[in-house]
């Protein structure tokens, strides 16, 4: 859950933002207006998910001579106990751009906790957590990001799947 | 590029067609870039057989991402000091997805200006896929 050292490289935020299909050459171009009046290039608002590629405890990365739960000879790598936890809310609070070449570290805490009660009677469980993401060497909180995860009285409705 | 609080109207609208015909290929980009290679996104044998799904979908995390291209496309680069979204209705490969960003206040707060925004990206069938709120700086 705690990232010690993320990176924020030129070239993810380059891939980032061809992914999301954003054209904008504030992501890749250093020598852009708006890079150079920003001080060089920035990461798009929903880039610091990324930052799980440096979170060794993520749960949706396949690790090393460790049993995948995607598909191979079968459809399922194991019966993985799937928890049917869905992304309810994502938020953000940008401090300030996030730039290229700077080195982020996170601080990571448990947010309340709460129910609902569904139209058909099911319980929903809600969990908040809040992440901050802060330059390594200086502490500056640049990024706070806050997630709220749900989980359902049943697996797998209408929403987004997310097993982290 | 940036909104200027000048001549911004509350109720101004910005709106564009953020993807058209999604493809697994997008989603699989996204998975790669993301670190989140859960295989519901990537795998159609997964997410049909086992999981039970029609389909692959997409991650709400790139719906969000797209959703922020249409605020940074309107309110201007590094100008967002708050996105949050509420994520509604799976996004599936094929879907189109349009997103309508609307001005609901214009604020002085301290010698800088803001603008509180609506946004909302829905797909080809007018179903809200994410619905959420901004806040952004503007020029005075």
């Amino acid at each position: 859950m705690t990232i010690e050292c993320f990176p924020v490289e030129a070239g993810h935020i380059m891939m980032f933002a061809r992914a999301i299909g954003d054209p904008n050459p504030v992501y890749s171009d250093p020598s852009c207006a708006a890079a150079q009046a920003l001080g060089g290039v920035i990461a798009p608002p929903t880039f610091v998910v990324g930052g799980s590629q440096f979170d060794d405890e993520v749960a949706v990365r396949p690790k090393i001579g460790q049993p995948w739960f995607g598909s191979g000879r079968t459809p399922s790598g194991f019966n993985r106990e799937s928890a049917g936890i869905l992304h309810a809310e994502q938020h953000f609070e940008y401090h300030r751009p996030l730039l290229a070449g700077e080195v982020l570290t996170t601080v990571f805490r448990e947010g309340e906790r709460w129910e609902k009660t569904n139209r058909s009677g099911g319980i929903l469980k809600f969990e908040e957590s809040v992440t901050e993401y802060r330059v390594k060497a200086t502490g500056e909180l640049v990024v706070t990001a806050r997630m709220i995860k749900v989980m359902p009285p049943k697996p797998a409705g209408a929403a987004e799947s997310k097993e982290a | 590029m940036a909104l200027s609080a000048s001549t911004l109207k509350v109720g101004d609208t910005h709106t564009d067609v953020l993807v058209d015909n999604l493809t697994r290929t997008q989603i699989v980009q996204y998975a790669g870039v993301s670190g989140d290679y859960n295989p519901l996104h990537s795998d159609e044998v997964y997410a049909t057989q086992a999981a039970g799904y029609p389909s692959v979908f997409a991650h709400g995390m790139l719906t969000m991402g797209i959703t922020g291209k249409l605020l940074t496309d309107w309110v201007g680069d590094g100008r967002l000091t708050k996105f949050g979204v509420r994520f509604s209705t799976q996004v599936w490969p094929g879907d189109t997805l349009t997103g309508t960003a609307t001005i609901a206040a214009i604020r002085e707060e301290a010698g800088q200006w803001f603008a509180d925004l609506t946004v909302e990206t829905v797909n080809h069938d007018g179903k809200a896929v994410v619905s959420g709120t901004a806040t952004a700086r503007l020029d005075a």
